[in-house]
Formats: structure tokens, sequence, C-alpha cells
């Protein structure tokens, strides 16, 4: 019998066949915290007693959460991590240079095969290129900058097949969304989430970032893709470890198969207070929008940019929307193409990289009632700032729209 | 680890880690009893003035879904819980919540047989819970895992062995 890519990846870091369920313990190849996490992770590294972090190339520190610094508390964390990367000479990004998740992969830390933690739970989102990725505690973390390995537990996979071609109005994000739906907030919970098919291998490895960010949004451990020759150009030049194609073989053990037809999909909202609240846009159409966010580590990639500006261009928004590139890189690529100005000409307020309203820490807070439209990973109440706000999750296509309508519409094509 | 006892504080399912403390604290202050004020906040707003040391909580499903901040075990054991029982919990929160030293339990069958305001007895290495008279087992937690909870979490732990149980323990 074959192996998932998951079993595949941790066979080849114990040398052996693993099984679900037994604990193993995993080198790790990139380990991440941000400001949200990292001050409690140095807390406990020096409540332990360690004295040296395993590998300063492979531990990163990523200043994006409340980024830039919204008030003396916060500064205070900030600078605590900078003394502390600096003390330990690893690589801090600071303010400016964007999400965590999209820098990791941006930066070379990582590539298909390698284990990558992060003290965050959307760490998940670097299974896009066949990495075993997932989030973990601040003290988890710490043991891991002590010692440069951790525990797992060897998950069971659920795989999600999707064959076909997907209708021009929708995106990956539908497609998770919808898987979401299906498989409910729990419903995968310790397991391995494996997407495949026709639909996924077509995808850019912007939109596959989208779908494995929101694994965690079942439960999932990780979320996982195949590596392919997509990945291998997003990759090259960026990693300084051979590039190796790997997948699940199809006659693995599989705890439970999903069939999504790509060409039966529709634009999906995720209602508000559960990311598994899922509905098709068709069945909203016509509520009132006051705020619009395209950004996140789910879906402030070139591709969402551009999808934006398709809908934009030449054009006045009716909802307030702010925008935020994932990652300076992102950023100046939108610059490049033109697409800043438009957004900017179009009525949107464009903030630096970073998680922005997202988290809802420092800026972009809705009022009482208002209904928010959100390419963002999570609706939970109070995510953005305030347990009376309505936050809907959608697509950047979606979302566009509802900037420029100022209400829910089925979007046409991008 | 000996017994414990309490009153019972019960929650549904999908207690998120943004219930359990909002993430604007978080980004402020890693100072525990300051952000153990504000323990469940969005779940139960006095919960932090109501709670008392040796108090139980018994969730649903997915306890402790959401963000991977640590500062949600955290709070709850600062404010005085002993245990938290649930249908199940979303695996961050479950590992952050031993290395914390809280010690979590899974335990459908409890949810419908215990109502907030009841006392209950948690016997953590026999696996079993006491509810109303009836009692209710569970699944023994790993002995690694009762290890780093015995030792008060995983920073005591390393502390105190010079080394992490999963790898050969150095001293
Ligand atoms: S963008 Fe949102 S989901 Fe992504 S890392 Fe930042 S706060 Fe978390």
């Amino acid at each position: 019998m074959g192996m998932t890519l998951a079993e595949k990846i941790i066979s080849r870091k114990i040398g052996r066949v693993p099984v679900p369920g037994e604990i193993v313990v995993m080198p790790i190849d990139a380990a991440m915290a941000h400001d949200g996490t990292a001050p409690l992770m140095i807390k406990s590294f020096e409540a332990m007693g360690a004295k040296k972090v395993w590998d300063n190339k492979k531990a990163a520190f990523v200043i994006d959460h409340i980024s830039p610094s919204s008030n003396e508390g916060t500064s205070a964390l900030h600078k605590m991590m900078r003394d502390f990367a600096k003390a330990h000479s690893f690589q801090l990004y600071d303010i400016g240079e964007g999400i965590c998740h999209q820098i990791l992969p941006e930066k070379g830390y990582v590539f298909p095969g390698g284990v990558v933690v992060g003290a965050d739970s959307h760490t998940c989102t670097h299974g896009a290129f066949a990495a075993f990725s997932t989030g973990i505690g601040s003290t988890d973390m710490a043991a891991v900058f002590a010692s440069g390995k951790l525990w797992f537990k060897v998950p069971e996979t659920i795989r999600i097949k999707i064959e076909g071609t997907m209708p021009i109005n929708v995106m990956s994000k539908d497609a998770i969304l919808y898987s979401i739906g299906e498989i409910g907030a729990d419903g995968a919970t310790y397991k391995a989430v494996e997407f495949c098919g026709e639909a996924v291998r077509k995808m850019s490895m912007d939109s596959r970032m989208t779908m494995t960010n929101m694994a965690i949004e079942m439960g999932g451990k990780t979320g996982l893709i195949a590596s392919d020759a997509i990945t291998r150009e997003y990759l090259e030049g960026r990693i300084n470890v051979p590039f190796i194609e790997l997948s699940g073989d199809g006659d693995a053990d599989f705890a439970d198969t999903l069939e999504i037809d790509a060409g039966d999909l529709e634009p999906q909202l995720s209602c508000p207070h559960q990311v598994d609240n899922v509905k098709p846009v068709a069945e909203l159409e016509g509520l009132p929008v006051d705020q619009v966010f395209i950004g996140s580590c789910t879906n402030g990639r070139l591709e969402d940019l551009r999808i934006a500006v398709k809908v934009l261009r030449g054009k006045k928004v009716k909802a307030r929307t702010i925008v935020m590139p994932a990652s300076r890189e992102i950023y100046l690529g939108a610059i490049k193409e033109g697409l800043i100005e438009e957004l900017v000409k179009a009525g949107c307020a464009v903030g630096v990289p970073g998680c922005g309203p997202c988290v809802g820490g420092h800026h972009g807070v809705p009022s009482q009632g208002e209904n928010v439209i959100s390419t963002t990973n999570r609706n939970f109440k109070g995510r953005m700032g305030n347990a009376e706000a309505n936050v809907y999750l959608a697509s950047p296509l979606t979302a566009a729209y509802a900037a420029l309508k100022g209400k829910v519409e089925v979007p046409l094509e991008a | 680890m000996e017994l414990l006892k309490g009153k019972v504080w019960k929650f549904g399912d999908d207690i998120s880690t943004d219930l359990i403390i909002p993430g604007k604290y978080k980004f402020k202050t890693i100072d525990f009893n300051e952000l153990a004020k504000h323990a469940m906040e969005g779940a139960d707003p006095d919960f932090s003035t109501k709670v008392n040391k040796g108090d139980l909580i018994v969730g649903g499903d997915n306890f402790g879904c959401g963000s991977s901040r640590e500062q949600a075990p955290v709070v709850i054991k600062h404010s005085g819980i002993s245990a938290v029982i649930a249908k199940s919990f979303a695996r961050i929160f479950y590992r952050n919540s031993f290395n914390v030293g809280l010690p979590v339990v899974e335990c459908p069958e409890l949810f419908d047989n215990v109502e907030t305001g009841d006392t209950l007895e948690l016997y953590l290495a026999e696996g079993k819970v006491i509810a109303r008279g009836r009692t209710f087992t569970f699944k023994p937690i790993p002995p690694f895992l009762m290890a780093i909870l015995q030792d008060g979490g995983l920073v005591e732990h390393y502390r105190k062995r010079g080394g992490f149980i999963w790898e050969k323990p150095t001293r």
C-alpha cells in the first residue's frame, strides 16, 4: 500500500514508514514566531535556562500582527523580540516586511519534504509546497529553539479531491470555503488534509496557499499539496536545497475522501460567526456591506490584488475598502504592475504589508452591527476587534464586487 | 497527581481562543495575572470574578479552536481552573495545555451529565471522573505528556531534566 503525502514526508525524516497515531520526533527545518507569540516564547526559553538558539539559519521572527506598533505595551514586546534576535544572531523580519506565512516561502525557508513549525495556527499554509508544516504554541517553540526537534503524532489524512475546471467566477478560496462547510470546523482535527485532483494541479502557487492556509479551519494539523513544476518555478532561486517532487500515493490509506466536481462550485461566503457556516453568495445577494478587507495570509497575494483591480479599475468603491499586500515583495510587484495606483484611485485605503485588520489588534476595526466582507480566514465573534460586527469571509473577487456595489452580489468573471 | 475536585463551569462547542482571551490583550502584555482578568471574557464577561481556585471547566467539541495563542490555556490556569474536561479539543490548544501545566481531558460522555455548579472529582492517573455519583472513564493521558504535567509544564520539565523527554534526557 502507498503512503499519504504526510506519511511520505515523515518517513523521509525518520527513515521508516510511520504509523498514524504513533509519536515521532522530527528535526525542524524552519521555525518561526511572530509578535503575538514570540514574547511568550522568549519568556519560556529563558525560564528553561536554554542558552543558545539551535540554528540561527533556521530560526526567524516576524513582526506582522501589530505592525507598526500602535501602543507602548506592544512596542515593548517588539523591542524584546529585536533584542533577542540580535543576541542570538538570527533573522527578524521587521515592520513592513509582511506576514510570516508569506515571508517564509519567499525567503527560502520552505521546501518540499521540509518540516516547518510556526507559533501561529496558519503555519499549515506551507503544505502548499509539500512541506510538513504545523502550528505550535510558544513553549513548544521555545523547545524547538532550544533543541531543534519536536514530537509529533503521525496524523491520518483526509483527502480532498477536486477534479475538473472551476467556473470563471470561482477562486480557490471558494473551493476551500465549500470544503470547510462540508467537513465542518472540527472534521479534520488531528488529521492532515491532502488536496489533489486536476483543479488543484492547475492552480497557481498563490491559489494553492489559500487552500492549505485554511486547513486549520477544519481542524487540520496541516494542509498538503504535491510539489510539481509550478512549485519548482516559485521556489527557483529561493531555496538552497535540491528541489524534489513529492506527492501522495493514490492507494494510500486515507481516513476519508471528499470528492468535489470543480464545475459545480460557485462563489461562497462563510457567515458569522463560524468559518464552517458556509453559504453560496447567491443566497445572500443584496446584503448591505459597510467594510471590505482584501489582504491577509489567505488572500493578500499578487493574484488577489490583480483580481481586485480587474473589478475596480476606473471605478469607485461604495463600501470603505482596506487593501494590504501580504508582503513587501508583493507590494513592490503590485506597484510595478500599477495595481496600487488603480486601487488608490478607486478609493481603497492601501496599507503597510502585515496582518492588518484580520486579527483586530490595532486598526480597521468595524463598528457595532456592521457587515464586513473579508478575504481572511476567520470570522469568530470578536475576531476583527468587535464582537458586535458581522464578518463574512469571501474570495477577493466576491470581496471586490462587494466593495464596488456596497452590497453582496454574485460576481461575474474577474 | 492527586485528586482534582471542584465546582464546574460549563461551556458549549467551539469555544475559540478568541473567546478565551481576545486577541487584543495578548499583543500588549505577557503579564499572566493581568491577562487572567480577561479569562473566558468572550464567553462569559464576569468569569474571572466568579471563578474559584480549584474549579473545573467542562466544554463541548473543539474546545480551544482558533489561534495558536498559548495565552489561552495560561489564562485559564491562572484564573484558578485546575483542569478542563471537554468532548474534544483543538490540537494546538491540547499541546499548549500540557506545556503550561494545565491538565486537559477528553471525555465526551461527561458533557450531558453535568451542569454549572455541580461538583466534579477528576482522577487523572486513573482515567476517571465522577459527577452526580456517576463515574465516567477516559483514555489515559500518554505517559510522556503525563510526565510533562507532573513536572509542572514544559519549562519546569526542561529545567528539571536538562532536556526533553522525547529526546534522550541528559541529566
Ligand atoms: S493575516 Fe490574519 S490569519 Fe494570517 S497570520 Fe496574520 S493574523 Fe493570522
